[in-house]
């Protein structure tokens, strides 16, 4: 029985609107249709069944389950980005646990579960496992807090079980065997499992059979103690796969007396087994010589990453000359530039290129330049997502990209080297940021390195209008940088600064557009205390915490703050806060 | 007017907890925080001064297309930004990955302390690995290998500890037996006979070694020859 005093009119046009908001699966959509009317709001909130939560923080769990009634799937957030660097406190929070005991409560049903930068323990993760019953899909990116025993739960307890999947995770070591918890006595569901964040060693045997009875798995993504001929008997097990971690695609040097006297793996039989994989990662303990094993299966793949392996520039091409269709590709910069070169021959059709540092010191030689970067903007002009990392650059060749891939949606430049400005010309890498606001159109993600004065801020505001996350650091002359950003990128969504001389009058200017965003994140700037309180004064939905990192003792900065970070709740501040956490 | 406060480099956070920071009072901005060059430039004992006008004027002869490197590795928290999970994993690696010429690093990078190069036996289950400096001669390495492989026997080096090549019926001789003879992979990428060099040669140019049958070893043996021919 309805509770609602609607007329039954009301309610047939309400059911009608619901069989077809079913359809609508774009969540920015359907936020405008909840928007439109109480009756919209609740055919939407009726109809939703995939539920995205950008800030833990942003509500309370019991919102969420008074809301929205059917979910099947939800994917929540929790410490912002700047975390993975050390810069936020270890236990400040992000805890799932408030959320799993309530949504266990309420949505029978949930089938798909996907949290990043949360902390997940074990006790949680068995809540999971006993409470939904049809559960299908867990994924953890960036979690911490639980270790193999809580895996094995969900091994043992969620016989629907399609999809595990544990990204760049910190998991404690508990040296428990969970491959074995995954029922023996019957083919399983998997589809995709990917371990490949897990530092202990998995029991092969049972990997082995458990793969052997996972016909539907597609998606497989080994840790870095799989050797490389454990991998190949894995591959002859499964040439359905399309997504493969290769684990150590290396010999394995521990002491197994159970492995059959030694031999040189076979190569060119196993891979040409796996003519359908598409997506190859992995090479965590790399022999080189083993390399060219991949050749059989370079021209189907659409994804390389290599970029957990010291591969050079000859090696590198040798390679990446097959790989015509890629479309993703992340490496070192050990491939230097020439290797760069080669991409940029080869991979026509690229989209996103990620190139990390081997030597993250500031001083280091760099073996990736500007040279790098301007090959790869000639030769993959499809290009719409580039991360960099590199010990010099120059505007030339930061607008030559502008100009040449006009599809980049995400343009993030780390020069390692603070303050550097433009090598040649000695000036700051304003025009070369400036012009990536101005030429990409389709921008929505932007991270600034090097010297860089106000003008570049300049720019970003005036062009940057679709930007929705801006990464600053060591940057600008004081405070009108953050001004022009806050009054210019109406579309500004996330924020994360530090080290930047941006104070209480920028922060103010912001004050039209906080409530509109996920967060901003403000570390070692100039704002002070006053300023922050004047804030959460003018913004009571705001949220605005002030702390420090563990490491700062002494090094008083006066009335500076260590780090602010805010954003808007509609259930108040929250009350997990630990005690180095002041919300104002 | 250039503002010189673009080219200051900084060695660290403002308020940041470093070794290096210097002692502050009161507000304390970044434009304040002081790179050491500069101080032993200068001679300015004062670096909790907030008047940076002497410090700009005596860098104002400077080009600013000089790059001022701060003196030593700065230890900026969370700086570049490479995440925790990718940093832990390559700072394993360079811990046991064997030393390769290809890696383009800093001139003296990492992992010049050790030498570390796969050994595998045939036959046996497994591999180990090396570090070469350790050891001071090929007497030393072969003692550590027989520890290693207990089956595994070397055969006679002879007094300087380098197995003979110019005679040639000696050398036939110890790749006839049933012995197993150690071979390695040189820079250019050549399986050879160990003990054709100078021990600290062999060090600098091994890449991997592999314990073979004397008899599967023969091949090497007219190669091994002829690059002593060269060298010698």
């Amino acid at each position: 029985m309805s509770k609602r005093l609607i007329s039954g009119a009301d309610q047939v046009l309400e059911n009608v609107l619901e069989n077809v908001l079913i359809f609508l699966t774009s969540r920015r959509d359907r936020n405008a249709v909840s928007l439109v009317c109480k009756s919209w709001c609740r055919a939407e909130a009726h109809t939703r069944s995939d539920l995205f939560i950008g800030n833990c923080y942003a509500v309370a769990p019991r919102r969420v389950t008074d809301r929205f009634k059917r979910l099947r799937s939800v994917y929540l957030k929790g410490k912002p980005r700047f975390a993975d660097f050390s810069l936020m406190p270890a236990d400040w929070g992000a805890h799932f646990t408030p959320w799993v005991y309530v949504m266990a409560g309420a949505y029978r049903a949930l089938e798909k579960i996907s949290l990043k930068r949360m902390l997940v323990t074990d006790d949680d993760l068995a809540v999971i496992a006993k409470s939904f019953k049809g559960f299908k899909e867990l994924v953890l990116v960036c979690c911490e807090g639980f270790g193999a025993r809580g895996l094995g739960v969900i091994a043992t307890e969620c016989r629907n079980l399609r999809v595990l999947e544990l990204n760049e995770d910190e998991v404690l070591e508990d040296e428990f065997d969970w491959i074995s918890c995954f029922p023996s006595d019957c083919t399983t569901s998997l589809e995709s499992l990917c371990f490949d964040c897990l530092e202990s060693p998995v029991n092969f045997e049972a990997l082995e059979k458990l793969v052997a009875r996972s016909p539907l798995l597609k998606k497989l993504r080994l840790n870095r103690h799989v050797s490389i001929q454990q991998l190949y008997r894995l591959t002859s097990l499964a040439p359905q796969l399309t997504d493969l971690g290769t684990g150590a695609f290396g010999l394995q040097d521990i002491i197994d007396p159970q492995q059959p006297a030694y031999q040189e793996p076979d190569h060119g039989h196993t891979f040409a087994a796996c003519k359908s994989i598409v997506c190859l990662s992995g090479f965590r303990d790399l022999a080189h010589e083993y390399l060219p094993a991949i050749f059989p299966i370079c021209a189907n793949l659409t994804s390389l990453n290599l970029s957990y392996a010291h591969v050079d520039a000859q090696q590198l091409k040798s390679v990446i000359r097959h790989c015509h269709k890629l479309r993703i590709f992340w490496t070192l910069d050990s491939i230097c530039d020439e290797g760069l070169q080669a991409v940029a021959n080869a991979c026509t059709d690229l989209r996103e290129l990620r190139v990390f540092p081997t030597d993250p010191s500031e001083n280091a030689e760099g073996p990736v330049s500007e040279t790098g970067l301007l090959a790869v903007s000639l030769g993959c002009r499809k290009l719409q997502s580039i991360l960099y990392f590199c010990q010099q650059m120059t505007n030339a060749a930061v607008i030559a990209m502008s100009n040449n891939c006009p599809d980049l949606e995400v343009f993030r430049l780390c020069i390692i080297g603070r303050y550097r400005p433009d090598w040649v010309t000695g000036q700051p890498m304003d025009e070369g940021f400036g012009a990536i606001v101005k030429n990409c159109k389709k921008l929505t993600r932007l991270a600034v390195s090097g010297l860089l004065t106000d003008r570049a801020f300049s720019y970003i505001g005036q062009y940057g209008k679709l930007v929705r996350t801006l990464s600053v650091a060591f940057a600008a002359d004081g405070d009108t940088g953050l001004k022009y950003v806050l009054e210019g990128c109406t579309n500004l969504q996330k924020l994360e600064i530090r080290d930047s001389p941006f104070g209480d009058s920028g922060l103010q200017s912001g004050l039209h557009h906080f409530y509109n965003m996920r967060f901003v994140w403000l570390s070692s700037c100039r704002v002070t205390k006053q300023g922050c309180l004047e804030v959460a004064r003018r913004l009571p939905k705001l949220v605005v915490e002030v702390f420090r990192r563990d490491e700062e003792d002494g090094g008083e900065r006066g009335d500076f703050v260590n780090t602010l970070y805010m954003y808007r709740s509609l259930d108040g501040p929250r009350a997990d806060a630990p005690q180095f956490v002041k919300i104002l | 007017m250039m503002h010189l406060k673009e080219t200051e480099l900084c060695l660290g956070l403002p308020g940041g907890g470093e070794a290096d920071t210097l002692k502050v009072n009161g507000k304390r901005g970044y434009s304040e925080t002081v790179d050491l060059m500069l101080n032993l430039q200068t001679n300015d004992q004062s670096s909790s001064s907030t008047d940076l006008k002497d410090k700009k004027l005596q860098t104002s002869a400077k080009n600013n297309k000089d790059l001022i490197k701060p003196p030593a590795k700065a230890q900026v928290v969370g700086w570049p930004p490479v995440r925790n999970y990718r940093k832990n994993v390559m700072a394993q690696k360079s811990n046991t990955e064997e030393v390769t010429e290809k890696v383009v690093t800093t001139p003296g990078g990492s992992g010049s302390a050790a030498a570390f190069v796969k050994v595998s036996m045939d036959g046996a289950p497994y591999l180990r690995k090396v570090d070469l400096k350790l050891y001071e001669s090929y007497q030393q390495l072969s003692d550590a290998l027989a520890k290693m492989f207990s089956s595994f026997t070397m055969g006679d080096y002879g007094s300087q500890g380098m197995i003979d090549f110019m005679n040639e019926s000696k050398l036939m001789d110890l790749l006839n037996s049933s012995e197993y003879v150690p071979s390695y992979e040189d820079k250019d990428g050549d399986w050879m006979l160990v003990g054709d060099v100078p021990w600290q040669m062999f060090v600098d140019s091994c890449k991997r070694l592999r314990i073979m049958k004397g008899s599967d070893a023969i091949g090497l043996a007219p190669r091994a020859m002829e690059k002593c021919k060269n060298r010698c």
